[in-house]
């Protein structure tokens, strides 16, 4: 049982992580009904940005404020004005076809300018273990998971709580009644592409002292947060984030009771059961389609 | 003058083909990306500065020496396609890959080409099926995973041995050899993990091996995977000596794992810090040409040009079909080619016997405890 526990604390951590970015595919999904599929590259290239700031001689706080705010500009508001707004109106699909291309620049651009070889890189999160009900539990895991409860739950609480949140609802269901009561839909949808910059960012600062920084690093990641959106269901934020919690959950588990081998293929049969059975996820709504 | 400028043209570029012409061409193939960059930048990286060492003594046989790289992003599939390739441009030597499985994918296609291939891989069974132009430049499985289970089993007295390994080429057939010798030597493996090459998280086998209380550890991963295993071994406070082969112990692994990486030991048959003047000049040049200390591709790279040039001098002409020959049963003494850095024999099989090195980590730094002789 003590090792439940200690599985049970490490997969709910990675899943925190994975619930981040999967949030973000939720959020692109909602305002552009589009999906990102540079999405784990997003959480690879924060990362870099820190480590440049830091070898450029920045402290390593003034390296997370440089590389959040690089962040929000690159993979936000550059994002969102030089490849969505342009390719939105050939329709979704060339756009996802986009993010791909992004995908693979991103990742050869890292690759290029800084190195194809594993770095190692800080954590903000003191390493060593405390005593929870008997059982050394470490800081780090504790870190990474409060860190991202905390920034998925005040995201629900601006998207539910607030008035701008319930603006960017409104944008992101029907651009078109939000703008005749007076919404500004464009900033509400860019404010959607700063706050995803963000969370990528923050997901980038707490998974990389774990995953090490490495220019295809994001491929696992991205991959991972795509299945989690999934499972919960893509068009709820609520459902990321459960499906983020699962996946992590679940592979740990997997892994130590099923088998270390095939503990990739267990998210993967977890996510054609869902497909199968739910296919608009465990917490997402039905969408009716219109022809 | 206007047919002076013409004629002198013409003269340099008459020149300049003619000097091409006499190149020695080398094709390499590595992993210059993916799950092998580290592996690949090294060797990539020892072969451009044994070529350019060569070269500025005046080549081999009077003429210089050409590199082609290509990047088998670490995929089994595109190192075909790659080594396809090169081989196609008719080089006089193939070098790499680095990755057992890569090797294996290609091995055919050099030897259908009658071209030496001198790679890096250590799986045991690359060099078992017969193949007369494979080359390698360190040990293979069934030369060092003896040496480590004897290490297991007689000096850390261990009775019971958990074995963590990559599901690959490489890690399959060093947990094979491995564990067949622990079960001769009567130390039982009482955890057998494989896991997977990229995995990130390693808490799930850290926790089945503290529930073996095993008496000793041996892993077998690639090296950021090694970095991420130790550190998830001191994080969960796994005590038992950890022991693996050349990849736990690399350099890239003590950058990336920091102190989880102190207290590790292993089975090296080549290592920037052995005790060895050779090597020790090797080492200083790499760091001041590339600005990082090199790990064992590194050496592997470099080891493979200076194998070509004594090959070649050994024959006294350029001749690719004969240089399979030429090597097979060669002995390399350091005294004669001081870029070999150490005495080296090559069998019929194309295996390597030289001294290997038995290195611990201690405070961020590989010491060499013990070196082991040659075993011919």
């Amino acid at each position: 049982m003590s090792n439940l526990f200690d599985l049970l604390v490490a997969g709910l951590a990675t899943g925190a992580i994975y619930a981040l970015v999967a949030v973000g595919f939720t959020l692109l999904w909602q305002t552009s009904q589009t999906i990102n599929f540079a999405q784990g590259e997003f959480v690879m290239l924060p990362a870099f940005l820190m480590l440049a700031a830091m070898h450029a001689g920045a402290p390593f706080w003034l390296a997370i404020i440089l590389g959040i705010l690089l962040s929000m500009v690159l993979l936000g508001l550059a994002f969102k004005m030089l490849l969505v707004d342009p390719m939105m109106r050939h329709g979704v699909l060339p756009l996802a076809i986009a993010t791909m291309a992004l995908a693979i620049g991103i990742k050869e651009a890292v690759k290029q300018f800084f190195s194809a070889e594993a770095s190692p890189f800080p954590s903000i999160v003191p390493t060593g273990d405390i005593s929870i009900l008997g059982h050394a539990v470490s800081l780090q895991s504790i870190g990474v998971l409060v860190l991202a409860i905390l920034a998925v739950v005040g995201l629900t609480n601006l998207l539910s709580r607030t008035s701008l949140g319930h603006q960017m609802q409104a944008a992101a269901q029907n651009p078109t009644v939000a703008r005749i009561i007076g919404v500004p839909v464009e900033r509400m949808i860019l404010l959607t592409f700063l706050i995803n910059a963000f969370l990528v960012a923050l997901a980038s600062l707490l998974i990389t002292p774990i995953y090490l920084a490495k220019f295809s690093s994001g491929e696992v990641l991205g991959q991972a947060a795509f299945i989690a959106a999934i499972v919960g269901g893509f068009n709820q934020v609520r459902g990321a984030i459960a499906g983020g919690l699962l996946i992590g959950v679940l592979d740990n588990l997997a892994a130590s009771y099923v088998s270390t081998q095939y503990r990739a293929a267990v998210p993967l049969i977890f996510l054609i059961l869902v497909i199968l059975f739910r296919p608009q996820g465990l917490l997402g709504r039905a969408e009716e389609r219109t022809v | 003058m206007r047919s002076t400028l013409l004629a002198g043209a013409l003269l340099a570029f008459a020149a300049a083909t003619s000097a091409y012409a006499q190149a020695i061409k080398l094709a390499d193939v590595a992993e210059l990306s993916g799950g092998g960059a580290t592996v690949g930048t090294n060797w990539k990286n020892g072969i451009d500065l044994a070529i350019e060492e060569i070269n500025a003594k005046g080549g081999v046989l009077g003429r210089k020496l050409e590199v082609s790289h290509a990047d088998s992003q670490s995929n089994p599939g595109v190192a075909r396609a790659q080594v396809q390739k090169a081989l196609d441009a008719e080089p006089y030597v193939l070098l790499g890959p680095g990755y057992s499985g890569s090797v294996k994918v290609t091995a055919p296609l050099a030897a259908e080409a009658g071209i030496a291939q001198i790679m890096g891989g250590e799986a045991a069974e690359l060099t078992q099926g017969g193949n007369k132009f494979l080359f390698r430049t360190s040990f293979g499985q069934q030369s060092s995973m003896p040496k480590v289970a004897k290490y297991i089993h007689d000096e850390i007295k261990a009775k019971t041995v958990a074995v963590v390994w990559v599901n690959n080429d490489f890690g399959r057939g060093g947990r094979d050899v491995v564990v067949k010798e622990l079960d001769r030597l009567g130390s039982k493996v009482v955890a057998d993990l494989s896991t997977e090459a990229g995995q990130a998280d390693f808490a799930a086998d850290v926790g089945k091996i503290k529930a073996a209380s095993p008496d000793a550890v041996f892993v077998y991963l690639n090296e950021e995977e090694s970095a991420r295993i130790l550190k998830e071994l001191k994080r969960q406070g796994v005590t038992a000596p950890l022991m693996g082969e050349t990849t736990l112990i690399g350099q890239k692994v003590i950058e990336l794992a920091g102190d989880a990486a102190n207290g590790a030991r292993g089975h090296v048959g080549l290592t920037t810090d052995a005790p060895v003047d050779l090597i020790k000049a090797f080492r200083d040049k790499f760091s001041k040409k590339y600005n990082y200390v090199p790990d064992h591709n590194g050496l592997k790279g470099y080891l493979a040009v200076y194998m070509v040039k004594a090959t070649t001098e050994k024959m006294g002409k350029v001749d690719s079909k004969a240089f399979a020959d030429t090597l097979h049963g060669l002995t390399i003494k350091a005294a004669d080619e001081p870029g070999i850095l150490m005495d080296v024999t090559f069998s019929e099989t194309g295996d390597i016997d030289r001294q290997s090195f038995l290195v611990e980590i201690v405070e961020g730094k590989q010491v060499v405890k013990q070196v082991l002789p040659k075993v011919k």
